[in-house]
């Protein structure tokens, strides 16, 4: 038995070190994704292009504005005269707010009879950065308030006292980085699409080429092919996943919080249920180029689209949420955002772990059954 | 002794009958030649045979094992090669013999022995190195028929091994099987060409699925080829056959190459009267007239139409 297998895996090895395409997908692949992702894709949203429209020209606007820009997340770079140039200046995307205050603005201000109108017109095709916009917009002009009702006080020799004073900490990515967040999903989403291209396309081949008909008569058995074949690439993949973990310290300073055997064993679990989509699509298939197609579609896109790896699955209506359990995707980033950046224990992630053998499970058992359907009509 | 007994194997797919309920048996040691067109159930039967497809009904014992009941012991006793030579294109020549050993089991000293009798085999030694890919057609057969027969089985089936291979390495591969059979393996072998089926000692023919003619080749000849065969050189070639084939002494008449060969029935007397018949009747030119010896391409030929006339009534 361990003999075949070995047999089979040390096939496996010398064809794939003779195969520089696919070591090239193999291993350029994550890299790619990697720099993608960790540099273009970043939902923190800083210095956003602002434009004033200011009828008034008053020192308490100026103020205002003022407060605004000396954060780093506004940057003035417009000044409107007329009315007729704030919808000019949204449709060429002149500035992605324009801040208006009327000519009545100082007056309403010092009377303090009735609030003072500022208006501000976020560009809302972007809807999850308008969104960020309005907070920031928000927090900036409460603060403003707060600190003009403190001063106003104080010249009368008051004090305030807030009812309650928020202090709002973020715990396991205190800085709230996208990165950080994000690359517990790129490990997942790379080793799936590498995992289960190369294990369907290695299977395949065997059928393309016809050699699987010389395996079939030999007395080697289906369970000890499978394991000489998927073994190999369940290094790789290990080797791939290390690579990840190693450019995410040194490129994002992600560093794993939690145990590396629960880590490795997670791994494994999640590893097994690709090969058992990479085994699933060697049986549909019958030539390379259709597993190829398969396995890319089948893996790449609910990893991306479903696994709660860029979208929220929260946010997600009811049948997609249904939909998300479709890939393994899903339960192992829970688990590796549990070890990795919150580096809590089994007890928080082990019902993702039988998820995704359940998952391996059934795959191989519909894998079983079409398989015999097939040979029974060869 | 028996080395494959065949019952009543059938199999269907569908509503399609691929082999019809044959029977036949193969002695141990002997070189058995499966012959028929293509789409006749030969691959089929020889699935069936390797323990990899199950038969529909009817059974057959392979080296002793029921192919029905215990497909994976017959598995054991036997080696396989397809027409494809199943080797893996990207592996060195050493890499296939490691792997192809390997799958069945050996390791140590008998798979170093047996490492150097395929290369022996297939003349490649010191070539360990080579990618199998760079190989000429004859050397990769034979070293895909070496490496199926790697584990010494008692029974080696080969489905058309020589198919798009030159006429000597052809020639060679024949003596490879010859030495095998010496040894006292059985060999199975499916082919296209008939010259190749007189080396076997013994051969059946199958037509859509079902078993028409067994024996050996000069069994076969005899049997079902009483009648006296002429070839006719002349000219005007496809007007000639026409004529001919309304004579009432001719049965059987065919164009091969630029000739026609006939086969006579009691009413023909001489040589004459086929001159007689084109010259003196149609003025089409005669140049030769020989008797010839039938091949086995002529018995199934005949076999074929009148099987084909028999079931198309």
């Amino acid at each position: 038995m361990v003999a075949r297998t070995k047999a089979v895996a040390k096939k496996e090895v010398k064809q794939f070190l003779r195969d520089k395409r696919l070591m090239f997908v193999i291993f350029f692949f994550p890299v790619f994704l990697l720099v993608i992702f960790g540099y273009a894709v970043n939902f923190d949203v800083q210095n956003i292009e602002l434009a004033v429209y200011d009828e008034e020209r008053s020192d308490v606007s100026r103020e205002f504005i003022n407060s605004l820009t000396s954060s780093s997340y506004f940057t003035l770079t417009k000044t409107i005269d007329t009315h007729k140039e704030i919808k000019q200046t949204l449709d060429e995307k002149d500035a992605q707010v324009v801040l208006v205050f009327p000519n009545d603005f100082s007056n309403k201000f010092y009377a303090a009879k009735e609030p003072a109108k500022v208006q501000f017109l976020i560009d809302g095709v972007d809807g999850n950065t308008a969104g960020i916009i309005q907070n920031y917009v928000m927090a900036a002009t409460q603060a403003f308030n707060q600190k003009y009702q403190q001063e106003v006080l104080a010249d009368f020799g008051q004090g305030i006292q807030l009812p309650i004073d928020l202090h709002p900490i973020f715990w396991f990515n205190p800085d709230l980085q996208t990165t950080k967040f994000l690359i517990p999903g790129l490990i997942g989403l790379i080793l799936i699409v590498t995992a289960v291209i190369s294990v369907s396309l290695t299977l395949v081949r065997e059928k393309e080429k016809g050699t699987i008909e010389q395996l079939n008569v030999s007395s080697i058995n289906t369970i000890e092919l499978l394991m000489g074949k998927s073994i190999p690439y369940l290094v790789i993949s290990l080797i791939n996943a290390v690579l990840i973990l190693v450019a995410g310290y040194l490129l994002f300073d992600v560093v794993v919080k939690g145990n590396y055997l629960l880590l490795l064993i997670a791994t494994l679990i999640f590893l097994f249920s690709c090969t058992s989509m990479g085994i699933f699509i060697s049986v549909v298939s019958d030539s390379q180029q259709v597993a190829f197609t398969m396995a890319a579609f089948a893996s790449l896109l609910p990893a991306v689209i479903l696994s709660g790896f860029i979208f929220p699955i929260d946010s997600m209506p009811f049948l997609v949420q249904l939909l998300t359990n479709l890939t393994p995707t899903k339960f192992f980033i829970i688990a590796l955002r549990a070890i990795i950046l919150r580096g809590v224990g089994l007890q928080a992630f082990w019902p993702q772990l039988v998820y995704l053998l359940l998952f391996s499970f059934v795959l191989l058992g519909l894998a079983t059954v079409m398989n015999k359907k097939k040979m029974a009509h060869r | 002794m028996n080395s494959i007994e065949i019952n009543n194997l059938t199999k269907k797919f569908g509503s399609f009958t691929s082999v019809d309920s044959i029977s036949f048996n193969v002695k141990q040691g002997e070189i058995f030649g499966f012959l028929g067109a293509n789409g006749a159930g030969k691959t089929t039967t020889i699935k069936m045979l390797c323990g990899i497809l199950a038969p529909t009904s009817g059974d057959a014992t392979v080296g002793g094992y029921s192919i029905a009941k215990e497909p994976n012991k017959v598995k054991l006793n036997i080696g396989y090669m397809s027409q494809r030579f199943s080797l893996y294109n990207d592996l060195s020549v050493e890499e296939n013999i490691n792997f192809f050993g390997g799958v069945y089991g050996l390791d140590g000293k008998d798979l170093e022995d047996r490492k150097e009798w395929v290369l022996k085999i297939a003349n490649l030694r010191g070539k360990e190195g080579l990618l199998t890919e760079s190989l000429p057609g004859g050397i990769k057969q034979r070293l895909a028929l070496g490496t199926a027969v790697i584990h010494k089985p008692k029974i080696v089936f080969l489905d058309e091994p020589t198919s798009g291979v030159d006429p000597i390495s052809r020639r060679n591969f024949w003596d490879l099987i010859h030495h095998l059979a010496d040894e006292g393996t059985t060999v199975f072998v499916t082919t296209h060409y008939l010259e190749e089926a007189e080396f076997c000692n013994n051969i059946i023919l199958i037509n859509a699925g079902k078993l028409i003619a067994e024996g050996s080749s000069k069994e076969l000849k005899s049997k079902h080829l009483k009648n006296k065969m002429y070839e006719v050189e002349c000219e005007r070639v496809v007007d000639a056959l026409e004529i001919l084939e309304k004579q009432p002494y001719i049965d059987e008449s065919s164009i091969f190459g630029n000739n026609i060969q006939i086969s006579v029935n009691s009413l023909y007397e001489s040589t004459k009267q086929i001159e007689e018949t084109l010259t003196g009747q149609h003025s089409i030119e005669v140049k030769r007239i020989e008797e010839i010896i039938p091949t086995l391409e002529n018995v199934f030929i005949h076999l074929l139409e009148k099987h084909n006339n028999g079931s198309a009534n």
